[in-house]
């Protein structure tokens, strides 16, 4: 079948594929076209129930073998006024052939509820030129002359400007079968979108049982009723149908979201505390892991501030067993004396940061790669933390599981950094298989050795054994004050010079352990593109593109972002250029003011020349959605032009 | 009672085992308290000690945990497990110690500074939350680590390096706040210059089950010089609370304080009318409670949790989102 594959994004024309034999005799009007993979947008105003219905599209079409990412389309406010240009509330879905790593770029299909959401998508470039737009009818009739208006006015622009729009009478249509289509008309249009990719509607069936699962019987009959009428609505009217190939699964997968998995990661990292406050968007992971954690002996500790959240974590952890913290960016600010104070005792601790845009109150509901300088170096004086950041949600489950590792091996602190993209975002990986080495062993309640201080820093590593409270032998008074060896305040130079030379030398012990990531693409060439968390399914999908045209790029991405891994300067030095795609903040050079001397670069880029001493570059998006991987291409396209 | 000082640790004496505990004095000293002669602290330090050494309780199981002022140094003359944490927040990482380990004792001290002004918001959350635990206030009402500002009690004119003038507003009452909260569980407030309540409160404290809140009115010789000496030199101006079901003064103290009052401490009304008093200062048990639910008992702190609870739990979540090959029966989550 694989030469039937048209891609079905990169083309021009939305359905250039190939007419597949009619399926029956009755079907001879439509045309089924085999497509490589399809974006679909679903919108609809806050409460509609379009992100439910995007997410069991997604369900569906992983279950039924075919690679998917999802990205939720979340208004700021939880009851944005209805059929507001910037209330759209709804998903976008994803899927391929193949594995995806990325929201990709024009949708290639939209479903809206109103019109209104629509045009927001619209004018955030979010709907490819000329695609199919199935559209809610019901506004163009409205009592009210404004709505109606507004209705025809937008119908009319979208198709001026060439797209597709196909009115369907969704509420006319549900209104057949239950009272209130507002509350039906996600499963209608799942019943449609199933038509429309041929997906199995005995497996999309069991899919609305499963989502309506926690309802009474009658409730999931109902949705049932209209996933169908919606899939004969489809059958009737529309005429045009795609079939995405699917891929032979050979072991278990597993879907869900980045915050769903750092939940799991927690839980089967063997941590026993969490405790955090309510922030957008890592309130999600709490929510899950509050909901799963119990069940095996965990405890979410939903604290009264940021700070309560993170020394009470602390508390945990200098007690027993290494716990965590989960944030996103404001409530990383208003830890960042907490995590000094662990830096300084050598508490272990892990820190989660699902950022957000900033500063500030920021964006909440929006990702960006803000957050890295802070985690690097944030506290006040020298406060040596991990940092590590996640790219994908598998990464998500298993970054988790070594940050405790770490925090415990080293007494530090260990900040994973995810973002609002992959919070949200579904991507199918392997079903982790349990590990016993993933949890901590049982405190250590045994004697200290006579003579063995609180803080007997090893000469060349740095690290010393932390004592744990019960143990008999190793009372001392743990202090955020400078200390010596044996936990006493220190204020004599040598004492304070030896305890910021231990706590720093740790992390290059940790240092020496870490594997330098693969370069993805040849190890030498034009460009290299160093990037770090969420953005990578985007790099190297552009990147993939560019290498397939024949251009000499390859990327690079980092785990690790204190301390970095050996070898990464030497990789950088194989390559003309360097440069880092990050969704931060850096000036252009294209601005009046801006020039080489004043320039303020993207984090990753940064921290890569004052490390290596390489001029690298930068190129960043802070357009509060993930990075498009044709943005990306177009951008690195550029840059390979400057390179000769 | 006079004080030794023992600097060396003595190990052999933390490996009795548990059924045959006795602990003297110097195992629960250390170090040189740099206190100012005439703190209070010293007193507190003091009963803290005989506490430990009355009740038997092993230095390697019990936590002292503090904030940052001249109270928080506490810990680090104690020869239990301390923790000198960071200003305000004593008490969340007393109480992610307490969720973590419900099998130690914890004790934490504070100041009125860091427990009424930087740490308030913590401290009122601590009293609903009610974990087991004893929390002295040393409230000197000024703040003395950094050298004589107002502070939440000063009381309205005390002249400080920040208000030169004298201090603008009326002192804050933490009794009042503290009896306003639900969930309270046990309230008492003593003075330092009379010690032999100081020890029976602290007593009362320590074995109340749930968070056992205790105001100690301390004198600062430093920066508050004769602030307390009216009360001290007129006992009238000292109010003990006595009753059946809390305390009853000696005899030696029936004779020096007459200004007596017999109060239930079941009443919670009545608590919170004494509470309003500061001249005399009620001393005594003003309100306790044993039947408060506490939130690591609620949330089942110190189940234990073996690998094999971890791997089922993580396997029957992840059954929830797995496709399997060849079409089993797949069950994701939309």
């Amino acid at each position: 079948m694989s030469e039937l594959l048209v891609n079905g994004t990169a083309g021009a024309a939305v359905d250039g594929g190939l007419d597949l034999e009619p399926l029956t005799g009755d079907r001879a009007s439509k045309r089924v076209t085999i497509v490589d993979e399809q974006i679909i947008e679903i919108v609809s105003d806050s409460g509609e129930g379009a992100q439910r219905c995007g997410q069991a599209l997604a369900a569906l079409a992983a279950r039924s073998g075919r690679g998917i990412w999802t990205v939720e389309i979340i208004p700021a406010e939880i009851q944005p006024p209805a059929r507001s240009i910037a209330g759209g509330s709804g998903n976008r879905v994803r899927m391929g052939s193949h594995p995806i790593s990325n929201g990709g770029d024009e949708a290639d299909l939209a479903v809206a509820f109103n019109e209104q959401v629509l045009l927001g998508r619209e004018r955030e470039g979010e709907l490819k030129p000329g695609c199919r737009i199935l559209l809610e009818s019901m506004w163009r009739t409205d009592r009210n002359p404004i709505t109606a208006r507004e209705y025809l006015l937008t119908y009319d622009e979208l198709v001026a400007k060439g797209y597709n729009v196909i009115e369907v009478p969704m509420e006319a249509e549900c209104r057949k079968l239950v009272s209130d289509p507002r509350r039906g008309k996600n499963m209608f249009v799942l019943g449609i979108l199933c038509n429309v990719y041929t997906l199995d509607l005995a497996l999309a069936r069991e899919q609305v049982a499963l989502t309506f699962g926690k309802k009474d019987q009658k409730v999931i009959d109902t949705n049932v009723l209209l996933l169908e009428a919606g899939w004969s609505w489809a059958e009737a009217n529309l005429d045009f149908q795609f079939e995405i190939p699917t891929m032979r699964l050979t072991e278990p997968q597993v879907v869900f979201n980045g915050n769903i998995a750092i939940a799991l990661g927690v839980l089967a990292s063997g941590m026993e505390i969490c405790a955090m406050y309510p922030i957008t968007p890592a309130t999600s992971a709490s929510h899950y892991l509050s909901e799963i954690f119990e069940k095996t002996g965990g405890i979410v500790h939903q604290a009264e501030d940021e700070i309560a959240a993170a020394t009470f974590a602390i508390g945990a952890s200098y007690a027993g067993k290494c716990a965590v913290t989960i944030t996103s960016g404001p409530g990383y600010s208003l830890k960042q004396e907490a995590l000094g104070l662990a830096v300084m005792a050598e508490i272990p601790l892990v820190v989660v940061n699902v950022q957000r845009g900033g500063p500030s109150t920021g964006q909440p509901t929006k990702p960006e790669q803000g957050d890295l300088m802070t985690s690097i170096f944030g506290s006040h004086g020298d406060a040596p933390k991990v940092v590590m950041a996640a790219s994908t949600i598998e990464d998500c489950f298993y970054s988790i599981i070594t940050a405790r590792k770490i925090a415990e091996t080293f007494n530090c602190v260990v900040v994973v950094l995810t973002d609002g993209s992959l919070a949200t975002a579904q991507q199918p990986f392997p079903r982790p298989s349990f590990s016993e080495d993933w949890l901590a062993p049982p405190i250590d309640q045994s004697p200290v050795p006579v003579g063995a201080k609180a803080y007997d820093w090893d000469g060349t590593t740095g690290l010393m054994k932390r004592f744990i409270p019960g143990q008999p032998g190793g009372m001392h008074t743990l202090t955020g004050l400078a200390h010596d060896r044996a936990s006493k305040v220190a204020y004599d130079p040598a004492s304070n010079e030896a305890g910021l030379r231990n706590r720093s030398l740790k992390l290059a012990a940790l240092q020496k352990t870490l594997r330098c990531p693969d370069v993805h693409g040849d190890p030498d060439g034009d460009l290299l593109v160093v990037g770090w968390g969420s953005t990578r399914g985007a790099i190297e999908e552009a990147v993939d593109g560019l290498r397939a045209d024949g251009k000499r790029i390859s990327s690079l991405h980092l785990r690790f972002l204190n301390p970095m891994p050996s070898g990464i300067g030497d990789i950088m030095k194989r390559f003309k250029k360097v440069m880092t795609v990050e969704s931060n903040w850096s000036d252009s050079l294209d601005e009046d003011l801006i020039d080489e001397e004043n320039r303020r670069y993207s984090a990753l880029a940064m921290l890569l020349r004052a490390k290596y001493l390489v001029d690298v570059d930068c190129w960043t998006e802070v357009r509060s959605r993930p990075i498009k991987p044709g943005v990306v291409r177009a951008a690195l396209s550029a840059a390979l032009e400057k390179v000769s | 009672m006079t004080i030794s000082f023992d600097p060396t640790p003595s190990f052999a004496q933390c490996l009795l085992g548990p059924t045959d505990e006795h602990h003297e004095l110097d195992e629960y000293q250390t170090g040189i308290p740099r206190w100012c002669n005439g703190c209070g602290d010293n007193g507190i330090l003091a009963a803290m000690q005989r506490l430990c050494r009355d009740y038997d309780l092993s230095p390697e199981r019990t936590v002292f945990v503090s904030g940052i002022g001249c109270s928080s140094r506490l810990p680090h003359y104690m020869k239990t497990y301390g923790f000198h944490g960071l200003h305000g927040r004593a008490l969340p990482i007393a109480e992610g110690i307490k969720m973590s380990r419900p099998d130690l004792p914890v004790f934490v001290s504070t100041g009125d500074g860091d427990c009424l002004s930087i740490g308030a918001g913590h401290w009122m959350h601590a009293i609903r939350y009610n974990m087991d635990m004893t929390v002295l206030l040393h409230d000197n009402a000024i703040y003395g680590l950094t050298k004589k500002q107002a502070s939440p009690t000063s009381p309205m004119g005390t002249k400080s390096n920040t208000t030169p003038k004298g201090s603008y507003l009326e002192a804050f009452n933490p009794l009042q706040a503290a009896l306003g909260i639900e969930g309270v569980s046990f309230i008492a407030q003593m003075v330092d210059w009379v010690p032999e309540m100081l020890y029976d409160i602290l007593q009362a404290a320590y074995r109340h089950r749930g968070f056992s809140f205790v105001r100690i009115i301390q004198r600062c010789p430093e920066f508050m010089p004769g602030f307390f000496d009216p009360y001290m030199n007129d006992p009238e101006r000292v109010q003990i609370l006595t009753h059946p079901n809390a305390l009853t003064p000696s005899a030696n103290m029936n004779k020096v304080y007459r200004n007596q009052l017999v109060h239930d401490p079941s009443n919670l009304d009545r608590a919170r009318e004494i509470a309003s008093s500061s001249d005399p200062i009620p001393v005594g048990i003003l309100y306790q409670n044993p039947d408060v639910p506490r939130l690591e008992v609620i949330r089942g702190a110190g189940r234990v949790r073996t690998a094999e609870t971890v791997q089922k739990g993580l396997d029957s979540e992840l059954d929830k989102f797995t496709i399997w090959p060849d079409a089993e029966p797949a069950l994701v989550e939309a």
